[in-house]
């Protein structure tokens, strides 16, 4: 569709065009770009050498094992809910489905900080299970369960949301001749609807990848800030910033640069697929 | 109407609907609503007085109106740029299309603190920016202009992302008919093209502002977070809660969240009118 561009809108100079396409390259990158590679030129600023003992160091080390536990139990979760939300919404109908997936998008809206105080006032010391949690032992808030839980809300649309449309779009028809062939429930998922949204699916994992690893304000009304124990690496990124080591702040901030760069790559590889 | 009876036929021979459904509600009520009931239980038992007393106290309402404020230019500034970019993506070709398409989606990948570190960066006295910008006596790091650079830079995907679909669906025989009609490159833009992405674009503008007002990681690093000049909403928040006062922290939220609940509402309705508009445009 974008193909008929330069001949049907005769009247329209060349010279406009031009101007045009160069203030958007231009802005671009002075805002987007720049900030990108001002990451790395910063984090090399002292060379490789101070690069990785910056990264190396056991702080940054623990908080880049934290931010990947944390994903690691995310995004599968996620994922699974994004499937049971989607195959809910897309192959059944019933009243209250668009009450359902507004529900599903709410998250998307709310602030991450908002998120976190809910969780604290849910699970704090004082918060509503406060006192059953600590006749229990069990610490949620300050600990691994409160960075999870916090980061299972800001991502919980990420899945659903790529998957939900693709679903709909592709109607029931397949799945019941399925059943009518004598298939069970698993093998029409496995073998009729997951081929056909495997490429959405494995899309909206690196957006809820991306998301989880990088996830600030939530987690870091929940985490508590104790250093080395709860410092996920977005939150070590602001102490070592708050510490004045700027060039360790950077090396911290470019790893997660990376992740999203890569975040990126698949992006545009999976967007072809599709 | 037959026309229902089929589908509700289908849900009876697909399998799985007790479970996928189960799952779903389950899910969504114990990560979503059960902590949402909590911050709205909390306001329920301080009291509409006491509520309003923590929210138009000076400072509350001095971060309210930061907020607002610099959402208000960052929306401003990301309802043109984000419509000259999926004008030139889409009705343009070039090389480096593609990357710079590519680059649309970096505010969304990147996490917001780094983001935040290194606009603060960029635009600090000694950054590739604040250098050139210092001496010329326009400070952006700890003013205003900072929070709003952070929120723009954040929220610049929503107007492009929802715009882009719009303008690659529009016919362009209309524009064509128009310049035959003899009109300008201008009036073409004003009265063909812009009344089909109007709402698709207000759709994006008011997804951008309500991510804006919620903005947190970005905007600490570069707003200086003095009380009453560069501090935001959500930081009065998170200051009240290092502070115990939780009756204060989640007064403050329960607004944001109130804002944030509206502005989704009416994103909604908003691109349900650019749905409709579609199909009627087709």
């Amino acid at each position: 569709m974008t193909i008929a561009n330069p001949i049907h809108l005769p009247g329209q100079s060349r010279m406009g065009a031009r101007v045009l396409i160069g203030v958007a390259i231009v802005l671009s990158i002075l805002f987007i770009a720049a900030p990108l590679v001002f990451i790395f030129v910063r984090a090399f600023a002292r060379g490789w050498e101070v690069y990785l003992a910056n990264i190396l160091h056991p702080m940054t080390l623990h908080a880049i094992w934290l931010t990947t536990i944390t994903a690691l139990i995310v995004v599968p979760l996620n994922v699974g809910f994004g499937i049971a939300a989607a195959w809910a919404v897309a192959k059944h109908r019933f009243p209250g489905r668009g009450l359902l997936v507004t529900m599903i998008e709410i998250p998307y809206s709310i602030s991450p900080i908002i998120a976190g105080i809910c969780y604290l006032l849910l699970y704090g010391r004082q918060g509503l299970l406060g006192p059953w949690l600590q006749a229990n032992d069990l610490q949620v808030m300050f600990a691994l369960p409160g960075i999870v839980l916090v980061t299972m809300f800001v991502t919980a649309p990420f899945v659903a949301r790529e998957v939900l449309p693709l679903m709909q779009a592709q109607g029931t028809e397949q799945e019941q001749a399925a059943v009518t062939l004598g298939a069970n429930g698993w093998q029409i998922f496995r073998r009729v609807t997951l081929p056909n949204i495997r490429w959405a699916l494995l899309y909206g994992a690196v957006l809820c990848t991306a998301r989880a690893v990088g996830e600030f304000g939530g987690v870091s009304v929940v985490s508590g800030n104790i250093r080395g124990q709860t410092n996920t690496l977005p939150l070590h990124v602001e102490l070592l910033f708050n510490d004045l080591n700027a060039v360790g702040a950077f090396a911290a901030a470019s790893t997660l640069t990376l992740i999203a760069i890569l975040a990126l790559f698949l992006k545009a590889a999976l967007e072809g697929r599709r | 109407m037959s026309v229902i009876a089929a589908p509700i036929r289908a849900k009876r021979v697909l399998p799985g609907f007790t479970l996928s459904l189960g799952t779903t509600l389950l899910y969504l009520t114990l990560i979503v609503l059960i902590p949402v009931a909590a911050l709205v239980l909390k306001g329920a038992e301080m009291g509409p007085e006491r509520f309003w007393r923590i929210v138009s106290s000076p400072r509350a309402v001095a971060a309210f109106q930061i907020t607002l404020a610099a959402a208000a230019i960052a929306t401003v500034f990301n309802a043109v740029y984000g419509v000259l970019m999926a004008w030139v993506l889409v009705r343009y070709e070039f090389p480096g299309k593609r990357l710079l398409d590519a680059l649309m989606d970096v505010p969304f990948a990147l996490p917001t603190a780094v983001a935040g570190l290194s606009l603060t960066a960029l635009f600090s006295a000694n950054g590739w920016f604040g250098a050139a910008l210092h001496p010329a006596g326009i400070p952006v790091v700890y003013t205003i202009w900072g929070i709003a650079l952070a929120m723009a830079f954040t929220s610049v995907p929503f107007v492009v992302r929802t715009v882009q679909p719009v303008l690659e669906d529009m016919d362009p025989a209309l524009e064509q008919a128009a310049i035959t009609l003899g009109a300008r490159p201008w009036a073409v833009f004003w009265r063909v093209v812009c009344p089909a992405i109007l709402p698709a674009w207000l759709a994006g503008c008011t997804t951008a502002f309500a991510r804006s007002l919620g903005e947190f990681g970005a905007i600490v690093f570069i707003a200086g977070n003095l009380p009453f000049q560069t501090e935001i909403a959500a930081l009065l928040a998170y200051i009240r809660l290092e502070e115990f006062d939780y009756n204060g922290a989640s007064a403050i939220a329960l607004v944001l969240l109130g804002f944030a609940l509206v502005l989704l509402l009416t994103s909604n309705l908003l691109q349900f009118w650019a749905a409709r508009a579609r199909e009627g445009a087709r």
